[in-house]
């Protein structure tokens, strides 16, 4: 089930600054003379400079600057600990030139049941769009891979956990109908807690609903690729994130049906180490492999040329 | 149904066991003074009782109906296909794994036409319970479920599921044998079946377990059953970190049969006896043997092509947004 926001940016990259390189010449030259008296820089920039400037990896605590991760795909450049990004990074790596075309954007989450738990859910909506300028947990945008078109429907986890409500059923509902209509293969990125409980069964039933449209993806011949991202957990699962006709993950996400602490709850035993974890899951027999985000898009162009052939 | 001094009740069921408790006095008097008619007495009691029970059903909450649907007397899965139908043999195992004793299935007579009847089982008492692990099925579960649903389809025979259970099972060897991917497949392949499915919540639907076997052509549910992505108390636990709140958040979750029927989620309400099916297994059964035999006729009228899109389109329409 989606954990609650505040659990969001755990591990994720800072905004990346834009100030950086700017701060850092500046700083050279002023380093052993003050040139000018007083502080000169504005509350606003120097809120803004510090934020975006570094980055520590918290799997192994390596220091690197934002730009230099990002470079890297944001993947640790010592440990290949694969940061939480979203759905505008994954499609800025993706498609060449950064060049991609959004699609069903004017969606929006509904308040469908006039559901209050600690906060309206309505509130809860116009927050989190509000604080991450984002219009639901999930985006969609069609663009190239190398040349072939690609359309990827991609999760956000700062949306309420990126959590599985009507507006991201739609929008895969949606994109279905695009990839079959062109014919172009269809990749879908999961990044979720799971169901959106303030959608209640409406959000049970998108889970029927997406299946029942990878029904028809199937019936078309368009391949369908799903890449599971950490974290992966119930409805989202235990739906279209495995039924893909390839599985793929990144390395050392979590992925599973059931959270670690329920698990933890239910048996009453500590859970071995890389429980549900890719490679967990690859051993099992659940994927059909790993790729490290740096060749994501070398995989993705060799995967669309051999259903092509 | 058991006889007082057997049954069982909840909370807000004691004013019943008062007036049961009342009807033994008025019986052991009677049997020390024979000369005494007592039999108007015990005949108003009994009246009472139907008049409590009725009462009962007309106030409760959405929580009390999810006590109901637990309540320890409630008829289960193989209760119901004992009273409904003829000449039940039970099919076991997933061929692969195991065979998961929480869900129970077989080909069945259904006013003499065969049908496959497939769903959850709990248990009924502690050793029965454990045995069942009170209805959290395994993923070899959901495989046998599966492969129970490719037999029928096979054979042409309609299928009927009865969903009942807490929830797939969180457990590691769940996860190890993909739970995700066995609900994941019988979600997809249930929307491909070529045979009418007809799915019916008895009791508990909770989330990706009830939903694994709860794609259908007709997806009803009993008057006191609940069917949605989570039960109250989970919701509560992770919505308000504290499982305190579980009346209230069944309250918000909507996940009673009439909201379910108006928000047009589930195809239809199947009635209880007054105060809920533990009350009459018999007539509970009987309700729901008439339904089920009209609907497998109006499903078997339809092409099987024709069954399928309009199964896939019944669920795309599930869902609310706004559009700017």
């Amino acid at each position: 089930m989606a954990e609650k926001e505040d659990k969001i940016n755990e591990g994720s990259p800072i905004d990346s600054g834009t100030n950086s390189n700017n701060a850092q010449q500046d700083s050279t030259e002023g380093w052993f003379h003050r040139l000018r008296k007083g502080i000169l820089t504005s509350t606003a920039e120097k809120r803004d400079v510090p934020e975006g400037l570094w980055n520590k990896c918290p799997e192994c605590g390596y220091i690197c600057t934002t730009t230099e991760l990002k470079e890297n795909v944001y993947v640790c450049p010592k440990c290949n600990f694969h940061h939480r990004i979203s759905s505008e990074d994954y499609f800025d790596i993706i498609f060449d030139d950064h060049q991609f075309k959004e699609l069903f954007g004017e969606l929006t989450s509904k308040d469908i049941l006039g559901f209050t738990d600690t906060k309206p859910y309505s509130k809860r909506i116009k927050e989190t769009e509000a604080k991450t300028h984002l219009k639901d947990s999930m985006r969609v945008a069609t663009g190239k891979v190398k040349g072939n078109d690609l359309i990827i429907a991609c999760m956000d986890f700062a949306f309420i956990g990126g959590s599985l409500g009507s507006v991201m059923g739609e929008k895969i509902a949606r994109a279905i109908d695009h990839a079959i209509k062109h014919k172009t293969p269809f990749m879908l990125i999961s990044k979720s807690g799971g169901a959106r409980m303030m959608e209640s069964a409406f959000s049970l039933m998108q889970m029927a609903k997406t299946s029942g449209k990878l029904s028809q993806l199937s019936d078309a011949q368009v391949p369908y690729i799903s890449l599971l991202t950490d974290p992966t957990f119930g409805g989202v699962t235990a739906s279209f994130a495995m039924l893909g006709d390839l599985n793929i993950a990144e390395p050392a996400a979590l992925i599973g049906f059931a959270g670690p602490r329920i698990i933890k709850e239910t048996i009453r035993k500590d859970l071995p180490k890389g429980f549900q974890q890719s490679e967990f899951l690859l051993d099992h027999g659940f994927l059909d492999f790993i790729v490290d985000r740096k060749e994501l898009r070398d995989k993705l162009d060799q995967i669309i040329i051999l259903f092509k052939g | 149904m058991p006889q007082y001094p057997n049954r069982q009740f909840l909370d807000f069921e004691e004013p019943i066991r008062n007036l049961y408790e009342q009807i033994e006095q008025t019986k052991k008097l009677a049997s020390k003074n024979p000369k005494i008619d007592y039999d108007s007495t015990i005949t108003q009691l009994e009246g009472a009782i139907v008049e409590k029970r009725k009462d009962i059903t007309e106030h409760l909450t959405p929580w009390q109906r999810v006590q109901l649907s637990r309540h320890p007397d409630r008829p289960y899965t193989l209760k119901y296909i004992n009273k409904m139908t003829t000449n039940f043999l039970e099919l076991f195992g997933d061929r692969n794994v195991k065979d998961d004793k929480a869900m129970i299935g077989g080909f069945a007579q259904l006013d003499g036409h065969t049908a496959m009847f497939i769903g959850q089982q709990k248990g009924i008492n502690t050793k029965n319970r454990q045995l069942r692990n009170f209805g959290m099925a395994n993923p070899e579960g959901y495989r046998k479920a599966l492969r129970l649903m490719r037999l029928a389809e096979k054979f042409n025979k309609p299928i009927v599921t009865l969903i009942d259970t807490p929830g797939a099972y969180p457990g590691m060897e769940a996860e190890e044998r993909g739970q995700g991917e066995a609900i994941a497949r019988n979600i997809y392949e249930m929307m491909r079946l070529k045979v009418p499915v007809i799915c019916v919540i008895i009791g508990e639907g909770a989330s990706g377990g009830a939903l694994g076997i709860g794609v259908g052509d007709r997806v009803l549910m009993l008057e006191n059953s609940w069917y949605t992505v989570i039960s109250p108390e989970n919701c509560s636990s992770i919505l308000w970190r504290s499982w305190s709140m579980k009346e209230k958040a069944a309250e918000e979750l909507k996940l009673t049969s009439d909201y379910m029927s108006k928000f047009k989620l589930v195809d239809g309400v199947v009635p209880e006896p007054i105060g809920g099916a533990h009350w009459d297994y018999d007539a509970s059964a009987e309700n729901l043997k008439k339904v089920l035999i009209k609907t497998i006729k109006e499903l078997e009228k339809i092409s099987p092509e024709k069954r399928i899109t309009q199964r896939i389109e019944k669920f795309e329409k599930m869902g609310q947004w706004n559009e700017a």
